[in-house]
Protein backbone atom coordinates (compact mmCIF):
# COMPACT_ATOMS: atom_id res chain seq x y z
CA UNK A 1 0.00 0.00 0.00
CA UNK A 2 1.26 3.32 -1.07
CA UNK A 3 0.27 5.68 2.53
CA UNK A 4 3.07 7.09 4.61
CA UNK A 5 2.59 8.74 8.03
CA UNK A 6 1.81 12.12 6.55
CA UNK A 7 -0.83 10.68 4.12
CA UNK A 8 1.68 10.70 0.79
CA UNK A 9 2.46 8.36 -1.99
CA UNK A 10 6.21 6.70 -1.68
CA UNK A 11 7.11 9.14 -5.01
CA UNK A 12 5.35 12.14 -3.61
CA UNK A 13 7.22 15.22 -2.86
CA UNK A 14 6.03 17.45 -0.14
CA UNK A 15 5.10 21.16 -1.74
CA UNK A 16 8.24 22.93 -2.61
CA UNK A 17 8.73 26.59 -2.93
CA UNK A 18 10.98 28.41 -4.99
CA UNK A 19 12.01 31.84 -5.46
CA UNK A 20 15.26 33.02 -7.76
CA UNK A 21 16.72 36.46 -7.18
CA UNK A 22 16.49 36.82 -3.81
CA UNK A 23 20.11 38.18 -2.75
CA UNK A 24 20.62 41.31 -5.09
CA UNK A 25 24.24 41.59 -4.87
CA UNK A 26 24.67 38.46 -6.11
CA UNK A 27 24.97 37.20 -10.54
CA UNK A 28 22.18 34.74 -9.62
CA UNK A 29 20.19 33.53 -6.42
CA UNK A 30 17.30 31.05 -5.04
CA UNK A 31 15.63 30.09 -2.20
CA UNK A 32 13.83 26.51 -2.02
CA UNK A 33 11.57 25.66 0.48
CA UNK A 34 10.61 22.02 0.50
CA UNK A 35 8.67 21.06 3.70
CA UNK A 36 10.85 22.10 7.08
CA UNK A 37 13.77 22.44 4.96
CA UNK A 38 14.72 25.81 3.73
CA UNK A 39 18.07 26.27 0.89
CA UNK A 40 19.76 29.75 0.06
CA UNK A 41 22.31 29.39 -3.05
CA UNK A 42 23.92 32.67 -4.17
CA UNK A 43 25.80 32.14 -7.50
CA UNK A 44 29.35 34.62 -8.08
CA UNK A 45 30.38 35.29 -11.51
CA UNK A 46 34.26 36.13 -10.78
CA UNK A 47 37.35 36.32 -13.86
CA UNK A 48 39.86 33.84 -13.00
CA UNK A 49 42.28 31.83 -15.14
CA UNK A 50 41.46 28.43 -16.52
CA UNK A 51 42.47 25.36 -15.27
CA UNK A 52 45.66 23.93 -16.73
CA UNK A 53 44.09 20.66 -18.52
CA UNK A 54 40.83 22.50 -19.87
CA UNK A 55 42.12 26.02 -20.87
CA UNK A 56 39.11 27.03 -22.95
CA UNK A 57 36.50 26.41 -20.76
CA UNK A 58 35.05 28.03 -17.32
CA UNK A 59 34.43 25.93 -14.03
CA UNK A 60 31.91 25.77 -11.23
CA UNK A 61 33.04 25.93 -7.16
CA UNK A 62 30.75 24.57 -4.50
CA UNK A 63 30.55 25.59 -1.31
CA UNK A 64 28.59 24.48 1.29
CA UNK A 65 27.44 26.03 4.64
CA UNK A 66 25.52 24.77 7.41
CA UNK A 67 26.57 26.85 10.64
CA UNK A 68 22.79 28.11 10.76
CA UNK A 69 21.22 25.08 11.33
CA UNK A 70 21.62 24.37 14.63
CA UNK A 71 24.25 24.80 17.85
CA UNK A 72 25.79 21.68 17.11
CA UNK A 73 27.12 22.33 13.45
CA UNK A 74 28.51 25.62 13.96
CA UNK A 75 32.23 25.61 13.16
CA UNK A 76 33.75 22.77 12.88
CA UNK A 77 30.87 20.65 13.42
CA UNK A 78 29.27 21.46 10.37
CA UNK A 79 32.48 21.23 8.21
CA UNK A 80 31.89 17.27 7.49
CA UNK A 81 28.37 18.02 6.40
CA UNK A 82 29.38 20.48 4.25
CA UNK A 83 32.12 18.90 2.73
CA UNK A 84 30.30 16.00 2.46
CA UNK A 85 27.47 18.05 0.45
CA UNK A 86 29.76 19.99 -1.80
CA UNK A 87 31.83 17.14 -2.99
CA UNK A 88 28.59 15.27 -3.71
CA UNK A 89 27.79 18.19 -6.16
CA UNK A 90 31.03 18.35 -7.69
CA UNK A 91 30.53 14.38 -8.44
CA UNK A 92 26.93 15.82 -10.25
CA UNK A 93 28.46 18.35 -12.00
CA UNK A 94 31.47 16.62 -13.28
CA UNK A 95 29.38 15.20 -16.52
CA UNK A 96 30.92 17.34 -19.65
CA UNK A 97 27.60 18.37 -20.69
CA UNK A 98 25.38 19.53 -17.76
CA UNK A 99 26.80 23.29 -17.73
CA UNK A 100 28.04 24.53 -20.88
CA UNK A 101 31.34 25.26 -19.47
CA UNK A 102 32.74 26.95 -23.09
CA UNK A 103 30.79 29.96 -23.21
CA UNK A 104 32.33 30.90 -19.65
CA UNK A 105 35.62 31.07 -21.99
CA UNK A 106 36.65 34.85 -22.34
CA UNK A 107 40.10 34.03 -23.47
CA UNK A 108 41.76 30.69 -23.61
CA UNK A 109 44.24 30.03 -21.16
CA UNK A 110 44.10 33.49 -19.76
CA UNK A 111 40.46 34.20 -18.83
CA UNK A 112 37.65 32.55 -18.08
CA UNK A 113 34.37 33.03 -15.92
CA UNK A 114 34.32 30.92 -12.04
CA UNK A 115 30.94 30.21 -10.96
CA UNK A 116 31.14 30.69 -7.20
CA UNK A 117 27.90 28.38 -5.98
CA UNK A 118 27.61 29.20 -2.56
CA UNK A 119 25.14 26.91 -0.32
CA UNK A 120 23.67 28.30 2.60
CA UNK A 121 21.31 25.16 4.83
CA UNK A 122 19.22 27.80 6.89
CA UNK A 123 17.05 24.49 7.89
CA UNK A 124 17.72 21.12 8.10
CA UNK A 125 13.73 19.20 7.47
CA UNK A 126 14.87 16.06 5.60
CA UNK A 127 16.09 15.52 1.95
CA UNK A 128 18.70 18.56 1.84
CA UNK A 129 20.16 17.06 -1.35
CA UNK A 130 17.53 17.20 -3.34
CA UNK A 131 16.52 20.39 -2.33
CA UNK A 132 19.97 21.67 -2.97
CA UNK A 133 20.01 20.61 -6.27
CA UNK A 134 16.73 21.90 -7.38
CA UNK A 135 17.84 25.26 -5.45
CA UNK A 136 21.19 24.98 -7.74
CA UNK A 137 19.54 24.93 -11.12
CA UNK A 138 17.28 27.37 -10.12
CA UNK A 139 19.77 29.97 -9.15
CA UNK A 140 21.79 28.69 -12.28
CA UNK A 141 18.96 29.56 -14.51
CA UNK A 142 18.89 33.17 -12.61
CA UNK A 143 22.49 33.57 -12.94
CA UNK A 144 23.27 36.75 -15.11
CA UNK A 145 26.82 37.14 -16.47
CA UNK A 146 27.80 40.38 -18.07
CA UNK A 147 29.02 40.26 -21.30
CA UNK A 148 32.52 41.30 -21.69
CA UNK A 149 34.82 41.73 -25.04
CA UNK A 150 38.34 41.71 -25.68
CA UNK A 151 40.33 44.44 -27.41
CA UNK A 152 43.87 43.43 -28.48
CA UNK A 153 46.24 46.95 -28.87
CA UNK A 154 48.87 46.79 -31.40
CA UNK A 155 51.46 45.78 -28.97
CA UNK A 156 49.57 42.62 -28.37
CA UNK A 157 48.28 43.21 -24.67
CA UNK A 158 44.98 42.46 -24.39
CA UNK A 159 42.28 44.42 -22.33
CA UNK A 160 38.46 43.34 -21.09
CA UNK A 161 35.79 46.00 -21.52
CA UNK A 162 32.94 44.89 -19.77
CA UNK A 163 29.60 46.43 -21.85
CA UNK A 164 27.44 49.38 -20.62
CA UNK A 165 23.85 48.53 -20.58
CA UNK A 166 24.12 46.47 -17.39
CA UNK A 167 21.06 44.39 -18.94
CA UNK A 168 23.65 42.63 -21.43
CA UNK A 169 24.40 40.13 -20.07
CA UNK A 170 24.69 36.04 -20.93
CA UNK A 171 22.04 33.54 -19.53
CA UNK A 172 23.19 30.04 -18.66
CA UNK A 173 21.59 27.14 -20.25
CA UNK A 174 20.47 25.09 -17.80
CA UNK A 175 18.42 22.26 -19.68
CA UNK A 176 20.83 19.83 -18.52
CA UNK A 177 21.59 20.25 -15.18
CA UNK A 178 20.88 17.89 -13.39
CA UNK A 179 18.90 17.10 -10.11
CA UNK A 180 19.39 14.69 -7.30
CA UNK A 181 16.59 12.68 -6.19
CA UNK A 182 17.36 10.81 -3.01
CA UNK A 183 15.43 7.46 -2.66
CA UNK A 184 15.60 5.85 0.83
CA UNK A 185 15.28 2.37 2.09
CA UNK A 186 12.59 1.79 4.72
CA UNK A 187 11.90 -1.82 5.33
CA UNK A 188 10.99 -3.39 2.10
CA UNK A 189 9.77 0.15 0.23
CA UNK A 190 11.71 2.69 -0.88
CA UNK A 191 10.41 7.07 -0.36
CA UNK A 192 11.34 9.60 -2.53
CA UNK A 193 11.56 12.81 -0.10
CA UNK A 194 12.17 11.17 3.09
CA UNK A 195 11.59 13.64 6.18
CA UNK A 196 13.62 13.87 9.29
CA UNK A 197 11.56 10.85 11.02
CA UNK A 198 11.84 8.51 7.80
CA UNK A 199 15.60 9.37 7.28
CA UNK A 200 15.84 8.43 10.90
CA UNK A 201 14.28 5.11 10.17
CA UNK A 202 16.03 4.11 7.08
CA UNK A 203 19.26 2.10 6.85
CA UNK A 204 20.34 2.87 3.70
CA UNK A 205 19.69 5.81 0.49
CA UNK A 206 20.41 5.89 -2.95
CA UNK A 207 21.16 9.52 -4.56
CA UNK A 208 21.29 9.51 -7.84
CA UNK A 209 21.76 12.71 -9.96
CA UNK A 210 19.18 12.50 -13.20
CA UNK A 211 19.08 15.21 -16.10
CA UNK A 212 15.25 16.18 -17.56
CA UNK A 213 15.23 13.32 -20.08
CA UNK A 214 16.08 10.99 -17.87
CA UNK A 215 19.43 10.23 -18.38
CA UNK A 216 21.59 9.70 -14.80
CA UNK A 217 24.29 11.30 -14.56
CA UNK A 218 25.97 9.65 -10.99
CA UNK A 219 24.82 7.78 -8.12
CA UNK A 220 26.12 7.19 -4.55
CA UNK A 221 24.51 5.35 -1.93
CA UNK A 222 24.79 6.26 2.27
CA UNK A 223 23.66 4.80 5.01
CA UNK A 224 25.34 2.34 7.14
CA UNK A 225 22.73 -0.67 6.02
CA UNK A 226 23.25 -2.44 2.66
CA UNK A 227 20.84 -3.01 -0.88
CA UNK A 228 20.04 -5.70 -2.83
CA UNK A 229 21.07 -5.46 -6.51
CA UNK A 230 17.49 -5.96 -7.60
CA UNK A 231 16.17 -3.29 -5.32
CA UNK A 232 19.28 -0.73 -6.50
CA UNK A 233 17.45 -1.52 -10.36
CA UNK A 234 14.27 -0.68 -9.03
CA UNK A 235 15.36 2.44 -6.96
CA UNK A 236 16.94 3.90 -10.30
CA UNK A 237 13.92 3.54 -12.25
CA UNK A 238 12.19 5.12 -9.68
CA UNK A 239 14.32 7.93 -9.18
CA UNK A 240 14.38 8.27 -13.62
CA UNK A 241 10.35 8.39 -13.52
CA UNK A 242 10.20 11.03 -10.48
CA UNK A 243 13.13 12.87 -11.75
CA UNK A 244 11.41 14.00 -14.79
CA UNK A 245 8.75 14.81 -12.97
CA UNK A 246 10.68 17.26 -10.79
CA UNK A 247 12.77 18.40 -13.89
CA UNK A 248 9.38 19.61 -15.64
CA UNK A 249 7.48 20.95 -12.60
CA UNK A 250 10.77 22.94 -11.38
CA UNK A 251 11.10 24.21 -15.07
CA UNK A 252 7.88 25.41 -15.15
CA UNK A 253 7.82 27.68 -12.05
CA UNK A 254 10.71 28.79 -13.57
CA UNK A 255 9.41 29.50 -16.83
CA UNK A 256 6.25 31.14 -14.63
CA UNK A 257 8.54 33.25 -12.75
CA UNK A 258 10.28 34.65 -15.78
CA UNK A 259 6.92 35.66 -17.39
CA UNK A 260 5.90 37.72 -14.83
CA UNK A 261 9.43 39.77 -14.98
CA UNK A 262 9.31 43.09 -12.38
CA UNK A 263 5.51 42.75 -12.02
CA UNK A 264 6.02 40.03 -9.48
CA UNK A 265 6.81 40.89 -5.64
CA UNK A 266 9.42 39.83 -4.34
CA UNK A 267 8.77 38.12 -1.14
CA UNK A 268 12.11 37.05 -0.25
CA UNK A 269 12.29 36.40 3.78
CA UNK A 270 9.54 38.72 4.93
CA UNK A 271 6.82 36.86 4.24
CA UNK B 1 2.97 8.01 -10.37
CA UNK B 2 4.98 10.80 -8.63
CA UNK B 3 3.52 13.90 -7.73
CA UNK B 4 5.71 16.86 -7.69
CA UNK B 5 4.52 20.68 -6.75
CA UNK B 6 5.85 23.43 -7.26
CA UNK B 7 4.97 26.67 -6.34
CA UNK B 8 6.33 30.78 -5.84
CA UNK B 9 5.89 32.08 -2.78
CA UNK B 10 2.96 34.54 -1.59
CA UNK B 11 2.93 36.59 1.48
CA UNK B 12 0.57 34.82 3.95
CA UNK B 13 -1.51 37.10 6.05
CA UNK B 14 -1.90 35.77 9.52
CA UNK B 15 -5.19 34.43 10.13
CA UNK B 16 -7.57 37.35 11.55
CA UNK B 17 -8.57 35.90 15.13
CA UNK B 18 -12.19 37.22 15.77
CA UNK B 19 -13.27 39.01 18.83
CA UNK B 20 -11.06 38.75 21.49
CA UNK B 21 -12.92 36.61 23.90
CA UNK B 22 -12.20 37.38 27.71
CA UNK B 23 -10.51 41.04 27.19
CA UNK B 24 -7.40 41.91 25.06
CA UNK B 25 -4.29 39.71 25.68
CA UNK B 26 -0.99 41.62 27.04
CA UNK B 27 1.52 39.72 24.37
CA UNK B 28 5.04 41.06 25.18
CA UNK B 29 8.32 39.92 23.12
CA UNK B 30 11.90 39.60 24.83
CA UNK B 31 13.00 43.48 25.78
CA UNK B 32 9.63 44.81 26.26
CA UNK B 33 8.90 47.02 28.95
CA UNK B 34 5.69 45.63 30.67
CA UNK B 35 5.80 48.35 33.26
CA UNK B 36 7.39 51.04 34.64
CA UNK B 37 5.65 51.03 38.14
CA UNK B 38 8.18 49.43 41.01
CA UNK B 39 5.42 48.24 43.17
CA UNK B 40 4.67 44.83 41.65
CA UNK B 41 6.59 41.88 42.68
CA UNK B 42 8.27 39.97 39.53
CA UNK B 43 7.63 36.28 38.76
CA UNK B 44 8.93 33.83 36.01
CA UNK B 45 10.21 35.66 32.87
CA UNK B 46 10.70 38.77 33.83
CA UNK B 47 13.60 40.92 35.36
CA UNK B 48 14.20 44.35 36.29
CA UNK B 49 16.80 46.89 35.00
CA UNK B 50 16.44 50.85 35.27
CA UNK B 51 13.44 50.91 37.79
CA UNK B 52 11.53 48.97 34.71
CA UNK B 53 10.32 45.57 34.60
CA UNK B 54 11.13 43.73 31.19
CA UNK B 55 9.78 40.75 29.89
CA UNK B 56 12.93 38.37 29.14
CA UNK B 57 10.55 35.47 27.19
CA UNK B 58 8.03 36.12 24.34
CA UNK B 59 4.19 35.30 25.85
CA UNK B 60 1.30 36.48 27.65
CA UNK B 61 1.43 39.19 30.68
CA UNK B 62 -0.16 37.55 33.87
CA UNK B 63 -0.66 39.53 36.83
CA UNK B 64 -2.20 37.93 40.11
CA UNK B 65 -2.10 40.77 42.65
CA UNK B 66 1.68 42.19 43.03
CA UNK B 67 2.78 39.58 41.01
CA UNK B 68 3.78 40.10 37.50
CA UNK B 69 5.05 36.66 35.65
CA UNK B 70 4.91 36.62 31.44
CA UNK B 71 3.61 32.60 30.71
CA UNK B 72 5.72 31.91 27.28
CA UNK B 73 4.20 30.37 24.21
CA UNK B 74 7.11 28.43 23.65
CA UNK B 75 8.53 26.64 26.77
CA UNK B 76 9.71 23.18 27.86
CA UNK B 77 7.30 21.29 30.11
CA UNK B 78 6.78 21.58 33.38
CA UNK B 79 4.96 18.91 35.06
CA UNK B 80 2.01 18.86 37.42
CA UNK B 81 0.58 16.45 39.42
CA UNK B 82 -2.08 14.28 37.83
CA UNK B 83 -0.85 15.05 34.68
CA UNK B 84 -0.47 12.80 32.24
CA UNK B 85 2.29 12.34 30.09
CA UNK B 86 3.89 10.30 27.12
CA UNK B 87 7.70 9.50 27.23
CA UNK B 88 10.41 7.75 25.95
CA UNK B 89 12.47 5.59 27.88
CA UNK B 90 15.92 6.79 27.20
CA UNK B 91 18.38 4.80 29.89
CA UNK B 92 17.84 2.05 32.15
CA UNK B 93 19.28 3.01 35.55
CA UNK B 94 19.29 0.25 39.06
CA UNK B 95 16.01 0.66 39.93
CA UNK B 96 14.27 2.84 37.35
CA UNK B 97 13.78 4.21 33.81
CA UNK B 98 15.12 7.62 32.93
CA UNK B 99 11.91 8.83 30.65
CA UNK B 100 12.56 11.99 28.52
CA UNK B 101 9.05 14.14 28.17
CA UNK B 102 10.12 17.29 26.70
CA UNK B 103 11.38 18.94 30.11
CA UNK B 104 14.19 20.39 31.55
CA UNK B 105 15.25 17.37 33.28
CA UNK B 106 14.34 13.89 32.18
CA UNK B 107 11.82 12.14 34.09
CA UNK B 108 12.13 9.31 36.46
CA UNK B 109 9.94 6.31 36.59
CA UNK B 110 10.93 3.86 39.21
CA UNK B 111 10.57 0.37 39.77
CA UNK B 112 8.15 0.70 42.48
CA UNK B 113 5.84 2.82 40.09
CA UNK B 114 4.91 0.23 37.43
CA UNK B 115 2.53 -2.16 37.27
CA UNK B 116 3.88 -6.03 36.62
CA UNK B 117 3.02 -7.59 33.78
CA UNK B 118 -0.34 -9.95 34.29
CA UNK B 119 -1.24 -7.35 36.83
CA UNK B 120 0.59 -8.97 39.82
CA UNK B 121 1.01 -6.88 43.01
CA UNK B 122 3.66 -7.79 44.81
CA UNK B 123 6.53 -6.07 46.21
CA UNK B 124 9.32 -5.86 43.59
CA UNK B 125 12.38 -8.07 44.51
CA UNK B 126 16.01 -7.96 43.28
CA UNK B 127 14.76 -10.54 40.40
CA UNK B 128 12.45 -7.98 38.67
CA UNK B 129 15.73 -5.50 39.06
CA UNK B 130 17.63 -7.85 37.03
CA UNK B 131 14.36 -8.11 34.53
CA UNK B 132 14.09 -4.42 34.25
CA UNK B 133 14.73 -4.46 30.86
CA UNK B 134 12.25 -7.15 29.71
CA UNK B 135 9.76 -4.85 30.70
CA UNK B 136 10.62 -1.51 29.42
CA UNK B 137 13.72 -1.11 27.06
CA UNK B 138 15.07 1.89 25.57
CA UNK B 139 13.29 3.76 23.16
CA UNK B 140 10.03 2.33 24.60
CA UNK B 141 7.15 4.96 24.58
CA UNK B 142 5.19 4.57 27.64
CA UNK B 143 1.99 6.44 28.83
CA UNK B 144 2.12 7.38 32.30
CA UNK B 145 1.07 9.71 35.25
CA UNK B 146 3.07 12.70 37.23
CA UNK B 147 3.32 10.82 40.91
CA UNK B 148 5.57 13.40 42.54
CA UNK B 149 8.04 16.65 41.70
CA UNK B 150 11.45 16.48 42.66
CA UNK B 151 12.84 19.57 44.39
CA UNK B 152 14.64 20.17 41.40
CA UNK B 153 11.80 20.27 39.10
CA UNK B 154 12.37 16.44 37.61
CA UNK B 155 9.22 14.81 37.55
CA UNK B 156 8.37 11.16 38.92
CA UNK B 157 6.14 9.50 36.44
CA UNK B 158 4.15 5.88 37.61
CA UNK B 159 1.59 3.55 35.89
CA UNK B 160 -0.41 2.24 38.56
CA UNK B 161 -3.41 1.90 36.41
CA UNK B 162 -4.29 -0.42 33.35
CA UNK B 163 -5.07 2.25 31.23
CA UNK B 164 -0.95 3.30 31.59
CA UNK B 165 1.69 1.46 29.83
CA UNK B 166 3.83 0.60 27.15
CA UNK B 167 2.45 2.16 23.84
CA UNK B 168 2.45 -0.55 20.56
CA UNK B 169 1.83 0.85 17.16
CA UNK B 170 0.79 4.53 16.20
CA UNK B 171 1.99 7.74 15.43
CA UNK B 172 3.71 10.03 17.82
CA UNK B 173 3.15 13.62 17.31
CA UNK B 174 5.78 16.13 19.36
CA UNK B 175 3.82 19.71 19.85
CA UNK B 176 4.68 22.65 22.24
CA UNK B 177 3.13 21.58 25.72
CA UNK B 178 1.47 25.44 25.93
CA UNK B 179 -1.57 24.26 23.32
CA UNK B 180 -2.37 21.12 25.07
CA UNK B 181 -5.65 22.05 26.36
CA UNK B 182 -6.02 21.09 30.40
CA UNK B 183 -8.85 18.50 30.64
CA UNK B 184 -10.78 15.93 32.83
CA UNK B 185 -9.80 13.45 30.76
CA UNK B 186 -6.39 12.98 28.17
CA UNK B 187 -7.61 9.87 26.70
CA UNK B 188 -9.98 9.86 23.94
CA UNK B 189 -11.82 7.73 21.46
CA UNK B 190 -12.43 9.23 18.18
CA UNK B 191 -15.75 8.54 16.03
CA UNK B 192 -13.42 8.66 13.33
CA UNK B 193 -12.48 5.17 14.50
CA UNK B 194 -8.67 6.57 15.77
CA UNK B 195 -7.51 6.82 19.31
CA UNK B 196 -5.72 9.34 20.85
CA UNK B 197 -3.35 10.29 23.58
CA UNK B 198 -2.94 14.03 24.59
CA UNK B 199 -0.08 14.24 26.49
CA UNK B 200 0.35 17.41 28.40
CA UNK B 201 4.01 17.69 27.92
CA UNK B 202 2.93 18.25 24.24
CA UNK B 203 3.47 14.33 22.78
CA UNK B 204 0.59 13.07 20.99
CA UNK B 205 0.16 9.73 20.64
CA UNK B 206 -2.42 8.62 17.69
CA UNK B 207 -3.22 4.75 17.60
CA UNK B 208 -5.68 2.58 16.48
CA UNK B 209 -9.09 1.82 18.50
CA UNK B 210 -8.31 -1.66 20.17
CA UNK B 211 -11.18 -3.93 19.56
CA UNK B 212 -11.63 -5.18 22.71
CA UNK B 213 -10.05 -3.70 26.32
CA UNK B 214 -8.23 -6.75 27.47
CA UNK B 215 -8.57 -6.19 31.43
CA UNK B 216 -5.62 -9.17 31.74
CA UNK B 217 -2.80 -7.22 29.75
CA UNK B 218 -1.47 -5.16 32.48
CA UNK B 219 -0.45 -2.61 29.67
CA UNK B 220 2.72 -4.67 28.41
CA UNK B 221 1.14 -6.12 25.30
CA UNK B 222 2.60 -4.92 22.23
CA UNK B 223 0.00 -6.11 19.27
CA UNK B 224 2.94 -5.89 16.16
CA UNK B 225 0.46 -6.82 13.36
CA UNK B 226 0.23 -4.82 10.31
CA UNK B 227 -2.57 -2.27 10.75
CA UNK B 228 -5.34 -2.13 8.06
CA UNK B 229 -5.16 0.36 5.53
CA UNK B 230 -8.52 2.09 6.48
CA UNK B 231 -7.27 2.94 9.83
CA UNK B 232 -3.62 4.13 8.76
CA UNK B 233 -5.71 6.73 6.47
CA UNK B 234 -7.32 7.88 9.44
CA UNK B 235 -4.61 8.07 11.85
CA UNK B 236 -2.69 10.31 8.66
CA UNK B 237 -5.35 12.51 8.28
CA UNK B 238 -5.92 13.04 11.98
CA UNK B 239 -1.73 13.59 12.29
CA UNK B 240 -2.21 15.96 9.73
CA UNK B 241 -5.07 17.96 11.20
CA UNK B 242 -3.09 17.97 14.48
CA UNK B 243 0.07 19.47 12.43
CA UNK B 244 -2.47 22.34 10.52
CA UNK B 245 -4.44 23.39 14.48
CA UNK B 246 -0.42 23.71 15.47
CA UNK B 247 0.80 25.93 12.62
CA UNK B 248 -1.95 28.30 13.32
CA UNK B 249 -1.76 27.90 17.25
CA UNK B 250 -4.70 26.65 18.25
CA UNK B 251 -5.80 24.57 21.55
CA UNK B 252 -5.69 21.01 21.42
CA UNK B 253 -7.82 19.00 22.41
CA UNK B 254 -10.81 15.91 21.62
CA UNK B 255 -13.51 18.62 20.24
CA UNK B 256 -11.23 20.58 18.14
CA UNK B 257 -9.54 17.72 16.65
CA UNK B 258 -12.68 16.11 15.84
CA UNK B 259 -14.18 19.25 14.10
CA UNK B 260 -10.43 19.81 11.90
CA UNK B 261 -11.00 15.92 11.01
CA UNK B 262 -14.57 16.24 9.31
CA UNK B 263 -13.62 19.91 7.84
CA UNK B 264 -10.76 18.49 6.00
CA UNK B 265 -12.99 15.10 4.89
CA UNK B 266 -13.47 16.81 1.32
CA UNK B 267 -9.64 16.63 0.77
CA UNK B 268 -6.68 14.16 0.05
CA UNK B 269 -4.94 13.47 2.94
CA UNK B 270 -1.56 14.88 1.80
CA UNK B 271 -3.30 18.01 0.28
CA UNK B 272 -4.42 19.28 4.23
CA UNK B 273 0.05 20.20 4.44
CA UNK B 274 -0.92 22.74 1.51
CA UNK B 275 -0.89 26.48 3.23
CA UNK B 276 -3.82 27.59 1.38
CA UNK B 277 -5.95 24.10 2.31
CA UNK B 278 -4.78 24.20 5.95
CA UNK B 279 -5.91 28.04 6.63
CA UNK B 280 -9.56 26.87 5.07
CA UNK B 281 -9.72 23.84 7.65
CA UNK B 282 -8.56 26.14 10.14
CA UNK B 283 -11.20 28.77 9.87
CA UNK B 284 -13.63 26.00 9.22
CA UNK B 285 -13.20 24.37 12.84
CA UNK B 286 -12.35 28.00 14.25
CA UNK B 287 -15.65 29.05 13.21
CA UNK B 288 -17.92 25.67 14.33
CA UNK B 289 -15.92 25.79 18.00
CA UNK B 290 -16.91 29.48 18.36
CA UNK B 291 -20.64 28.62 17.07
CA UNK B 292 -20.50 25.92 20.24
CA UNK B 293 -19.36 28.49 22.55
CA UNK B 294 -21.67 31.23 21.95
Amino acid sequence: EDLRVDGRGCEDYRCAEVETDVVSNTSGSARVKLGETDILVGIKAEMGTPKLEKPDEGYLEFFVDCSSNSPELEGRGGEELGTDIANTLYRVFSCENSVDLKSLCINPKEHCWVLYVDVLLLECGGNIFDAISIAVKAALFNTRIPKVRVLEDEEGTKEIELSDDPYDCIRLNVDEVPCIVTLSKIGYRHVVDATLQEEACSLASLLISVTSKGAITSMKKVGKGSLDPESIFEMMETGQRVGKSLHIALQKILDEEETLGTSRSKVGFLG
Amino acid sequence: MAAVTMRLPAVRAPLDSSAPRGGEKHLVAPGDTITTDTGYMRGHGTYVEDDRLIASVAGVVERVNKLVCVRALKARYNGEIGDIVVGRITEVQQKRWKVETNSRLDSVLLLSSINLPGGELRRKSAEDELAMRDYLQEGDLISAEVQSIFSDGAVSLHTRSLKYGKLAQGVLVQVSPSLVKRQKTHFHDLPCGASVILGNNGFIWIYPTPEQKDDEAGGYTTNLEPVPLSDREVISRLRNCIVALVTHKMMLFDTSILYCYEASLPHQIKDILKPEVTEEIVLEARQRLLDLEG
